[in-house]
């Protein structure tokens, strides 16, 4: 007898529909599975046999094929087993075979019969709902995950045993609860926190209103990390779609619990991350840091010492807002619109400038200043100097909450969104050329000061264009309907320095 | 282009290309060396292939030696000229034969033009970075030319702040004068070499030992009219410099430094010797023409009212944009308020995010 059943494999990040058929006929007792299946889906052989006689079925004394199709598709991983388990309960009889056609199965079985948790359950769902499927059986833990997709009835079963009674037609098991929220200490980082660092607070703030890369600059221990961490909590709330892409991200990569991913993610690799660890890659191909901080913040803290094929790697990332990942005959593309921000120290000895501390000469600077440059530097729009806060400043009052901040760059985005409708961009960060031309409008004291910046060589033509990218960011922020003068300067005073403007450039 | 050296300077300086590896390893003042003519020379340098050197010399082809100075783009100037700069003549071994990139007469104008030499330790601090590109901007606005070595530190900085204040500069290089040393200064050698002079006493090729910055250094001390050592170690080349300044009877100066700093040993050194102070172009002009003669930079347009503030107390040691906010400058105004005084010149952003106050 032959019975089929539908199942999801996870290629990269995306769902791929995939059909376990599985036929009985007599023979030799023998449990065979084709169809391109890793080593996991050998072992699945044993394990569907146990768990199905553990559960109190009867394992089928035949000859059992089943066939993961389609058959070019490489299958990775125990996700099958549920579906393999069911689909020999069909043929065998012991389940009934009609209901199965509006079913999908996803979950890893144990020995004992029943489905543990697994990676992935919220692509799945996506998987099934654009099948057409009407409902899904899953671990009971990656219930609330699957149930986030609308219109797809949800089992969360937590035994092949519960699973077959779904099928045999008793109700669908409710959702399990939410589960507790974390106790508040464990509250997000709050830029309530912060004391002092009035500069960087303000760079902060017009990063994340506009979208913009972001890099700290300061001797060590001055608080570039505290800062940058407390960045996600100022960007606006993500919308449903966002959330639940994020959701589905980290789902795969098996870093999330249950439930919907409210808040943006903040990834920060250390800094000894390959190229493939960064952007993606391995066999089969996973999602790396700059996919795992999409529609969040990707921080590189030390950013001189990350290796350079690596920080090369998320050229194009940062360019597109994806990565393609190329391996033996497969191409896998996967989102990373992530907000870029990195801290450095200044020089080797990270007390540059400071007169009596640091002591790095003129070559060790420029081999620091070699191992930061190039093209990611070149997409940073803002930079700006961490410097120890003072003792006064330590015991004064917070000057701001991340709340107040947020509402404040609500605000911006808004008139961004507004100004851009339409356009490819959705901030100020991804204006190019040609937007900047039709949208951004100087007051004509700005435009002086642009063309006094410019002609002094104090600006590149690219670096023109990422003064006026922030300076109207800036001008959103204060609610200027066109960028004044002081935004200019703001922008100005927050520019990279180009090489030659440093005192290295001797 | 013009090549006017003679045969026997030219084949001088092949014979120093060619003895380079062997005056590396003799023993003695580089300076007694290169006074001693070409056979006294081989005799003290050339060991047992003294023949071979000699027969090598006597069989030159001088035209090759001058068109390999013509390929590489060099003019060439001997001391059998009358135009060969007087100031270097005062050497006791002047060099036979100057290599000129960038033009030799406006070499033979900036020489004449009292240039002064700003030297220095390689691992300069950045105070002394930025001393340097203090003095070549002031110097180079009174229309002083600045003569230094092209090394990485002081050097540099010395020859980035004349050019950046639009002033010509001269650049004696240890090896040949058609290629930068150190290579990693191949920006800089582009840019003195359109607005300034390269020069060197060696023939293209040549190779840079330590002998050679030792002879370089007493061509920059002799072109100069006055020496100025920024920062410098206890065994600086800067302080060699200085020395031939001293024998040549020209004016010595130093810039002072923090007692504790090794890199001011050096100059605080000269100072306690009986240098002159140099704490700007000003001690310059004072030292090289009498004290008030000359007026270093016009008195310069003020500041906009409104900037002030910032401004002074930038001056007073607020350097960054989070001491400001210390002072009360919110740091939107400190921020834009910096951009505006950047702009306008009278602050420059160092390392770090520091700023400093420009003379």
């Amino acid at each position: 007898m032959l019975a089929r059943i539908a199942t999801f494999a996870i290629d990269g990040i995306d769902p791929r529909h995939v059909w376990v058929e599985v036929d009985i006929r007599s023979g030799l007792p023998a449990f065979t599975i084709v169809g391109l299946g890793d080593a996991a889906v050998r072992e699945s052989r044993d394990r569907v046999r146990a768990a199905i006689m553990n559960s109190g079925f009867e394992f089928p004394q035949t000859r059992i094929t089943a066939n993961l199709a389609p058959a070019f598709l490489r299958k990775v991983g125990p996700g099958f087993d549920a579906a393999l388990a069911i689909a020999v309960l069909a043929a065998s009889g012991q389940v009934p075979a009609g209901p199965l056609a509006a079913y999908a199965v996803f979950g890893e079985l144990s020995l004992g019969g029943e489905l543990r948790d697994s990676p992935g359950a919220l692509a799945v769902a996506e998987g099934a709902r654009r099948a057409g499927l009407k409902r899904l059986i899953v671990p009971r833990e990656r219930a609330r995950e699957a149930a986030l997709v609308e219109g797809l009835e949800i089992a969360g079963v937590p035994t092949l045993r519960a699973a077959a009674e779904v099928l045999g037609g008793s109700a669908l098991p409710p959702l399990p609860r939410e589960t507790q929220a974390m106790p508040s200490d464990a509250a997000e980082p709050d830029l309530a926190d912060i004391r002092g660092h009035a500069a960087p607070l303000l760079a902060l703030e017009i990063a994340a209103a506009g979208g913009h890369n972001l890099l700290l600059e300061g001797p060590p221990g001055t608080g570039k990390t505290m800062l940058a961490r407390r960045i996600p909590s100022i960007l606006p709330a993500m919308t449903r779609e966002e959330a639940i892409e994020v959701t589905r991200i980290h789902s795969v990569a098996g870093l999330h619990a249950s439930g919907l991913i409210p808040a943006r993610p903040f990834r920060a690799p250390h800094h000894t991350v390959s190229a493939s660890g960064l952007v993606g890659g391995g066999a089969p191909p996973r999602p790396g840091e700059a996919t795992l901080a999409h529609h969040g913040v990707l921080f590189l803290d030390e950013l001189a010492e990350f290796q350079r094929s690596s920080l090369d790697a998320l050229r194009q990332p940062l360019e597109d807002g994806r990565v393609t990942i190329v391996r033996g005959q497969r191409a896998l593309v996967f989102p990373t619109r992530f907000m870029l921000v990195a801290a450095t120290n200044p020089c080797p000895c990270g007390f540059a400038g400071v007169r009596d501390r640091c002591r790095c000469g003129e070559p060790d600077l420029r081999r620091h200043q070699r191992r930061l440059s190039g093209p990611l530097l070149d997409r940073m729009d803002l930079l700006v100097a961490v410097e120890r806060p003072s003792e006064a400043e330590l015991r004064a009052a917070p000057k701001t909450s991340s709340a107040t901040a947020r509402e404040r760059v609500a605000e911006a985005r808004e008139r961004q969104r507004r100004r851009l409708a339409g356009s490819r961009a959705s901030c100020n960060g991804e204006m190019d050329a040609r937007l900047l031309r039709r949208h951004v409008r100087l007051e004509d004291a700005a435009e002086e000061i642009l063309a006094q910046a410019y002609v002094a060589g104090a600006l590149s033509a690219r670096g023109r264009h990422r003064v006026v990218r922030v300076a109207q960011t800036i001008a959103d922020l204060e609610g200027h309907d066109r960028i004044t003068q002081v935004d200019v300067l703001t922008a100005l005073s927050l520019r990279q320095r180009s090489a030659s403007e440093t005192a290295l450039a001797a | 282009m013009r090549a006017k050296a003679c045969d026997a300077c030219t084949a001088r300086t092949w014979l120093l290309g060619r003895l380079a590896g062997r005056i590396e390893k003799v023993r003695a003042r580089v300076e007694d060396l290169l006074e001693l003519d070409d056979d006294a020379l081989i005799a003290a340098v050339g060991g047992r292939a003294r023949g071979d050197l000699r027969r090598e010399l006597d069989r030159l082809e001088v035209g090759e030696v001058k068109a390999r100075a013509r390929g590489a783009r060099l003019e060439t100037l001997c001391r059998c000229d009358p135009a060969y700069p007087p100031a270097l003549r005062a050497l006791p071994a002047a060099p036979a034969v100057l290599h000129v990139a960038g033009g030799l007469d406006r070499l033979l104008a900036l020489v004449a033009r009292d240039p002064v030499a700003v030297v220095g330790s390689r691992r300069a601090t950045p105070y002394g970075l930025e001393m340097a590109l203090g003095l070549g901007r002031g110097l180079a606005v009174c229309g002083l030319p600045v003569i230094s070595g092209m090394a990485f530190g002081v050097d540099s900085a010395a020859h980035a702040g004349a050019l950046e204040a639009g002033g010509p500069t001269v650049a004696v290089l240890p090896g040949s004068a058609d290629r930068p040393y150190p290579a990693g200064k191949r920006a800089l050698f582009r840019r003195i070499a359109e607005d300034g002079v390269a020069v060197s006493e060696l023939a293209p090729g040549a190779r840079v030992c330590r002998w050679t910055f030792l002879a370089r250094n007493r061509v920059i001390a002799a072109l100069a009219s006055m020496t100025v050592v920024v920062e410098a170690g206890d065994r600086s080349g800067a302080l060699v410099t200085a020395r031939v300044a001293g024998e040549l009877g020209r004016p010595v100066g130093a810039v002072p430094g923090q007692v504790a700093t090794p890199q001011a040993a050096g100059p605080n050194a000269l100072l306690a010797g009986g240098a002159c102070v140099v704490r700007g172009a000003q001690d310059v002009l004072d030292e090289l023409f009498g004290a008030g003669v000359r007026r270093a930079a016009e008195p310069r347009r003020p500041p906009p009212p409104e900037l002030r503030p910032l401004l002074a107390a930038v001056a007073a040691g607020r350097d960054t944009a989070a001491a400001l906010a210390g002072a009360g400058f919110t740091p939107e105004h400190a921020l834009s308020e910096l951009a505006a005084l950047e702009l306008g010149g009278f602050v420059r952003r160092g390392p770090g995010g520091r700023f400093s106050v420009l003379p």
